[in-house]
């Protein structure tokens, strides 16, 4: 991890527009009273989804929403690696994971096409589309190599595979997540071998039960 | 049949997302059946099922759930009690409770019930790793049918209230550490805390908590369905019942799937992960529980098996139960090299050895990936590992010990090979060529 | 008491102490970097690890562990010995090796324990860690290359200063040490986290490259820019005093000091009057001791006693306020005062002007009152202090008076006098509190005091802390006041007082005492001026008699709490400028009213005879003498004014003439206005 570091240009001010406004509120209720410094990734995560990054007004505006003092919640920006503290690309915030199992089949070969593509890592690209960095696990394994892109996870990727989401996304399409090799989520290559017995799904195991080992009622 | 659980004995039932994750998919399931009589129980008696049971913490330490439930106050005060589910899954080769958050979130819904009434408990926060984005959704659309059905929440019809509310995490390994992932929950950056106090005297908001893994409580419900001895009836008395195995790296099929515990490493592999890449022979290593625990040669996972103390035995783990599997055209040094900078990027920074010796130790490492190192460094390294190892505040220290120590266990020979090797093609070891330059 | 072992020797602790402190009982020392007894436990430097049976095989951060009955530590077994030395190591690795440049240097942790514990070589093969500077503000230099990330500067700025404005940012072995957006710190104890501060981090700005700490002649004395007397160590190398710390006093400072208290010394070498002067023809000019004294002597046989008024500064060591009430009494002089700023206190029961509760006992009080007085800065360890209260819960404080940021959380009553007069009356949650109260108390300020209505002030704060069982506390904020007070230095019968004193036609000879507050411009008065520093009084003055500075002397301070302190001399006063009663007893002889001591000790001796309270040394009475003290006779009858009450401290960094002429004093406050500005804006 380099050293992390707010952009060197920042926006005047940050407001949460009318439709995070509302998230936000949902956020703060989902603590005690007196609490809402829990709120404070969610709601530095709404701004990223807003601006698509966390700009330095916008630390000071989320501080002040929870009480927080601003170093606190610079601490915790700077921290979290999911926080962008600059401008992300325009069409996708590509992350390939890089993590020795993503590594043992393949990422090596996403992280070239990033180079080639997009350019250094951390930065944006030249038409400022897209901006790429190697991320550390994130926890699709079974799926490996995989990159997050704009927040949805692409799986069972290559080199080719990846290349084609990549001109996807460039065209401003929003291509459908998941398997890039038609894989069921983390079933195996071809189809589940467990889980294929139907009595499992008609309703069976719905049926009224006993628990077992209960307790013996005292007599009344 | 493949592998040695049947889909009779399988928990999670939508672990490929093939069925309806929804309310009504899970009841037809099984889900949600015969939770009031569980509810209408003691929390002693849910403990002492659990415990019964044989349940170890799925996130990787291990520690019996009806145990650490027990730690729990007896009694309620004015300071609520506090059950948080960790869904931080941020470890290399770990991505199971992933399959049970967008698959299955109803079994840990009815499980956060369920283990708040053993604890006492009302509220259950279940921290999502940030980047679970489209788990973190699907887990609060469950949550929002579960209540709207009024199965939790006040006044449901199970009679104990509860609610169950998503955390959204930061991404950050650390917070997977119970403490740290306290922290980050009330606000700040994932540090471990120093224990004492331990969560159940002092957790969130200082207020009696337990931490457990996703997969851990998500199992709770059909365990108590099930009765106890049906899950201790899997595996061996250290090591019970189902869980979710993982694989990646080179195998013809990764995947995740539900097992027995106590199965052997080769048939995990040869049944459910279509084999090692080029076949059984091409095997070199095994890393069976997440990048944390040392690897195993080859020839051991001929007879190893996915128990805790099978795989503690031969100096590894069973940790998450998550597998990375290396061929014999794997880099090793490499693997393990990615892993060194995976602990350096994922340290904390709070206590010294960790802060400086992870860093030490990827660079060192580095340097061994192309040979550039002295044969002396080998020792060193190992060194510095155990300076880190077992003086931190948290287990992340040990963690990124392990994997290097594994390496070294096992592979010195290769490493040594590879330091003659690069000393061969310079003409001599590089602070010779250098001066001679 | 339950029993434990260190290597063997078995010692009895107190339940809940660590088994760090328990292995410093048994004389043990444990090497710890982040560990502070004043601050959260953090258990990150891994330095105090020990090995402790029962419990894991591994070594346990002794701060951070409970000791427990029977419980066996091993401070000294090789796993002991091997895991410092990895500490050490791991600590020392991206430290950089700029010992001799680093101004830590000598008493520097890091450097002590690394004789204890360092190889001998390095093992570390990679480059070091670079990182890039901060600015922390005027007052902390920082070199954070050299941080090995302990965080007790975040924890005191957060905990004990209760201004969260330094943090660790990003994360591992980023892990950086800044305040928000390099902002400087906006504590009056900031400079605090130099001396907490392990390693060559965090430096003072301001000395800089100016000493080598070994140099340095060691003197324990008292501070005198607050009312406190906090304890303090003044370091001087030949004549110049080069630096001041704090030394721990548990009572009053704990081991804290203001960043005045602190910095302002270079005030100590700046316009200073280091040589006589008269003014002749409108201009100052060099003359000699026995010129001056005789001009003045002079002024003073030609007019007579009722013409002639003596004010005493703020600064004022008591010896010297002695000398001079003899010495002015024996010429009939009455017009004697020492309070500047025309406080409504003196001459009753020496409990009515003390701080009763003491500033320890603070600590037990469960609801404080706060009238006219702005804590933070008029006392900023009381306020401190009245914080560490807060942050064990269960303390309600109230303040009457300006709104600020005290650090805590407060009831804010309202502005001025008719609040307190009415506050028995309010229904409000503090008033429930107040009565409900076991200990409460009440601190007075000299913002309430000090004004044209400061004896009905006087008068209804009595009334409001009689009817609520209140501790009564008065916060001075001059060095020299209660010492003055105790000494009687207030007008005697038919005398005027300081502020009658400086109108037109107040007096005929003014001799100012290092009087320096007052506005003397409507005076007409010969104004002779004893002081130290080039400063109002020496600005208006006709003769000047340069005396000594706090440092330059042996004197007596007494403390708001009425605690009587010892200041010591740690260089010679400035050229020619002499001790102050030695300059007084200079002038009796000239006068032909000799005063019969030839010395120190001879006036100590006769202050102490006359004045028994000043011979206790070290002695506070506390809130139980202060029992008796009869609150309905305090104060007079009198309007109560509108007027909001102000504190008399203005601006922090420049409340005193050693203040005003320190260049780092006025840099921070030329900063904390500016900022002041900016969140006007």
């Amino acid at each position: 991890m380099s050293i992390r570091r707010l952009a060197a240009n920042q926006p005047e001010s940050f407001a949460f527009r009318p439709e995070f406004e509302a998230q936000v509120k949902t956020w703060i209720a989902n603590y005690p009273p007196g609490k809402q410094q829990s709120a404070v990734i969610p709601l530095l995560w709404l701004v990223q989804k807003q601006e698509g990054w966390v700009s330095e007004p916008a630390i000071r505006v989320v501080a002040e929403r929870l009480g927080m003092a601003q170093i606190r919640v610079l601490e915790v920006a700077t921290f979290y690696t999911m926080f962008m503290l600059e401008p992300v690309g325009t069409h996708a915030l590509v992350q390939v994971c890089g993590t020795t199992p993503c590594q043992l089949r393949g990422s090596e070969k996403l992280i070239e096409v990033c180079k080639r593509r997009i350019g250094p890592h951390d930065h944006r690209s030249a038409d400022g589309k897209f901006y790429w960095q190697e991320v550390e696990c994130m926890g699709a394994c079974a799926n490996a190599p995989m990159a997050a892109i704009n927040d949805y996870y692409y799986e069972d990727l290559t080199a080719e595979s990846f290349e084609k989401l990549l001109d996807q996304f460039e065209a401003g399409e929003k291509p459908a997540p998941g398997s890039a090799i038609g894989r069921q989520g983390a079933a195996p290559e071809g189809g589940p071998i467990a889980l294929t017995d139907p009595s499992l799904y008609d309703g069976s195991a719905a049926k009224p039960i006993t628990i077992p080992n209960l307790p013996a009622k005292e007599p009344a | 049949m493949v592998g040695i659980l049947q889909d009779k004995d399988r928990i999670f039932t939508n672990l490929y997302g093939l069925h309806d994750w929804g309310l009504d998919g899970a009841k037809k399931r099984g889900a949600w059946n015969g939770t009031a009589d569980i509810l209408a129980q003691t929390p002693e008696w849910i403990c002492d099922q659990i415990k019964a049971s044989g349940l170890r913490g799925r996130g990787g330490a291990g520690f019996p759930t009806g145990l650490k439930w027990t730690f729990m106050p007896k009694q309620e005060s004015e300071r609520p009690h506090y059950l948080v589910v960790n869904a931080d899954e941020s470890e290399p080769g770990a991505c199971k409770d992933r399959e049970i958050l967008r698959n299955d979130p109803h079994l840990l819904i009815e499980g956060c019930l369920i283990a708040c009434r053993a604890i006492r408990a009302h509220t259950a926060y279940i921290y999502v790793r940030g980047e679970y984005v489209f788990e973190r959704e699907r887990l609060q659309a469950a949550i929002k049918q579960a209540y709207d059905a009024k199965l939790i929440g006040p006044g449901n019809i199970h009679g104990w209230d509860c609610d169950i509310r998503v955390h959204h995490g930061g991404g950050a390994y650390i917070c997977g550490d119970e403490t740290a992932l306290m922290e980050s929950l009330e606000g700040k950056k994932g540090q471990p805390r120093l224990k004492p106090p331990f969560p159940a005297g002092a957790g969130i908001y200082g207020c009696p908590t337990t931490i457990n893994n996703v997969e851990s409580i998500s199992v709770v419900g059909t365990i108590l369905r099930r009765g106890a001895a049906w899950f201790a009836g899997f595996g061996t008395e250290k090591s019970t019942g189902t869980k979710l195995f993982a694989a990646s790296g080179h195998i013809n099929k990764p995947a995740v799937v539900e097992e027995a515990v106590g199965i052997s490493v080769k048939q995990l592999i040869e049944d459910h992960f279509g084999g090692v890449r080029g076949g059984w022979g091409n095997l070199k290593a095994v890393i069976p529980g997440g990048i944390s625990v040392r690897m195993i040669p080859a020839d051991q996972c001929e007879e190893a098996v996915m128990t805790y103390e099978d795989l503690q035995a031969r100096g590894s783990g069973l940790g998450t139960g998550t597998m990375i599997v290396m061929d014999k055209d794997a880099d090793l040094v490499k693997a393990i090299a990615r892993a060194a900078y995976f602990y350096k990027h994922e340290s904390c920074g709070q206590c010294t050895p960790c802060r400086e010796g992870t860093g030490w130790m990827w660079r060192v490492m580095e340097r061994m990936v192309t040979g550039e190192a002295e044969m002396s460094e080998i020792d060193l390294l190992l060194d510095v590992a155990s300076q880190v190892e077992g003086h931190t505040i948290c287990g992340l220290g040990d963690a990124a010990a392990w994997p290097i120590q594994g390496l070294f266990r096992h592979f010195r020979h290769e490493v040594e090979e590879r330091i003659n090797n690069y000393r061969a093609r310079k003409g001599s070891y590089a602070g010779a060529s250098i001066a001679a330059e | 008491m339950p029993k434990a072992k260190v290597d063997g020797i078995e010692v009895e602790f107190e339940p809940g102490m660590s088994v760090l402190q328990v292995a410093e009982l048994a004389g043990k020392e444990i090497p710890r970097f982040c560990y502070h007894e004043r601050l959260s436990i953090a258990g990150n430097c891994r330095m105090c690890l020990v090995e402790v049976k029962p419990g894991p095989p591994k070594p346990q951060a002794s701060c951070a562990l409970p000791a427990a009955e029977g419980q066996e530590i091993f401070t000294d077994t090789p796993m002991v010995k091997k895991a410092r030395h990895g500490v050490m190591e791991f600590l020392l690795i991206n430290h950089p090796l700029d010992c001799p440049i680093c101004d830590q240097g000598g008493e520097c942790d890091l450097q002590d324990q690394a004789m204890a514990y360092g190889r001998d070589d390095s093992r570390y093969a990679e480059n070091k860690r670079a990182v890039e500077e901060k600015y922390m503000g005027p007052l902390i230099k920082t070199v954070m290359t050299r941080c090995i990330q302990c965080t007790r500067c975040v924890r005191f700025i957060t905990e004990v200063a209760g201004v969260p404005e330094i943090g660790m940012i990003s994360r591992g072995e980023d892990a950086e040490i800044t305040t928000y957006l390099d902002k400087a710190v906006g504590s009056e104890l900031s400079a605090n986290v130099i001396d907490l501060c392990p390693v060559g981090a965090l430096t003072h700005k301001p000395w800089a490259f100016n000493y080598r700490p070994w140099e340095l002649k060691k003197t324990e004395s008292i501070d005198v820019h607050d009312a406190l007397g906090a304890a303090i160590r003044v370091d001087s190398r030949g004549p110049a005093v080069l630096r001041v710390l704090p030394r721990v006093n548990e009572d009053i400072n704990e081991e804290w000091i203001s960043d005045k208290t602190r910095y302002a010394v270079d005030g100590l070498s700046r316009q200073r009057l280091d040589r006589p002067y008269i003014r002749e023809g409108g201009k100052l000019r060099v003359a000699t001791w026995p010129e001056v004294l005789d001009v003045v002597a002079g002024k003073l046989r030609a007019v007579s006693a009722d013409r002639v008024g003596v004010i005493a500064g703020d600064l004022q060591d008591a010896e010297s306020m002695k000398a001079g009430l003899d010495l002015f009494r024996s010429l009939g002089v009455q017009s004697t005062d020492c309070r500047q700023d025309g406080m409504s206190l003196g001459g009753g029961p020496r409990e009515s002007w003390l701080f009763n509760s003491t500033i320890a006992g603070l600590e037990d009080a469960d609801v404080v009152l706060v009238v006219g007085a702005n804590l933070r800065l008029e006392a900023p360890l009381l306020n401190a202090r009245l914080r560490k209260r807060w942050l064990q819960g269960a303390l309600r404080v109230g303040v009457i008076g300006e709104q600020n940021d005290l650090t805590y959380a407060y009831d804010y009553l309202g502005a001025g006098p008719q609040t307190l007069s009415g506050l028995s009356r309010q229904r409000n949650d503090f008033v429930k509190a107040l009565k409900e109260a076991k200990a409460p108390a009440i601190i007075v300020g000299a913002g309430a005091l000090s004004r044209t209505d400061g004896s009905a002030v006087l008068k209804a704060a009595a009334g409001v802390a009689k009817s609520f069982g209140m501790t009564w506390n008065v916060l001075h904020t001059a060095a020299s006041r209660v010492g003055g007070l105790d000494l009687g230095f207030v007008p005697g019968a038919g005398g005027k007082t300081a502020g009658e004193l400086v109108q037109k036609g107040g007096a005929d000879v003014l001799f100012l005492m290092g009087a320096d507050e007052m506005d003397l411009s409507a005076t007409d008065a010969f104004v002779v001026y004893m002081g130290t520093h080039g400063d109002a009084g020496a600005h208006r003055a006709d003769v000047i008699l340069p005396s000594a500075a706090y440092t330059e002397k042996n004197g007596i301070y007494v403390n708001t709490e009425g605690r009587v302190q010892l200041g010591a001399r740690a260089v010679f006063p400035k050229g020619e400028a002499k001790e102050d009663w030695a300059i007084l007893r200079a002038l009796s002889e000239r006068v032909g009213k000799k005063l019969p001591y030839d010395s120190l000790d001879q006036l100590r001796a006769k202050l102490f005879a006359e004045h028994p309270t000043f011979g206790r040394i070290d002695y506070v009475a506390g809130p139980e003498a202060a029992a008796g003290l009869s609150l309905a006779s305090l104060g007079g009858e009198g309007e109560l004014s509108d007027a909001p009450f102000a504190s008399p401290v203005k601006s922090f960094y420049l409340t005193n003439p050693i203040a005003r002429a320190s260049v780092t004093m006025a840099e921070c406050a030329a900063l904390a206005s500016g900022a002041t500005k900016m969140a006007a804006e």
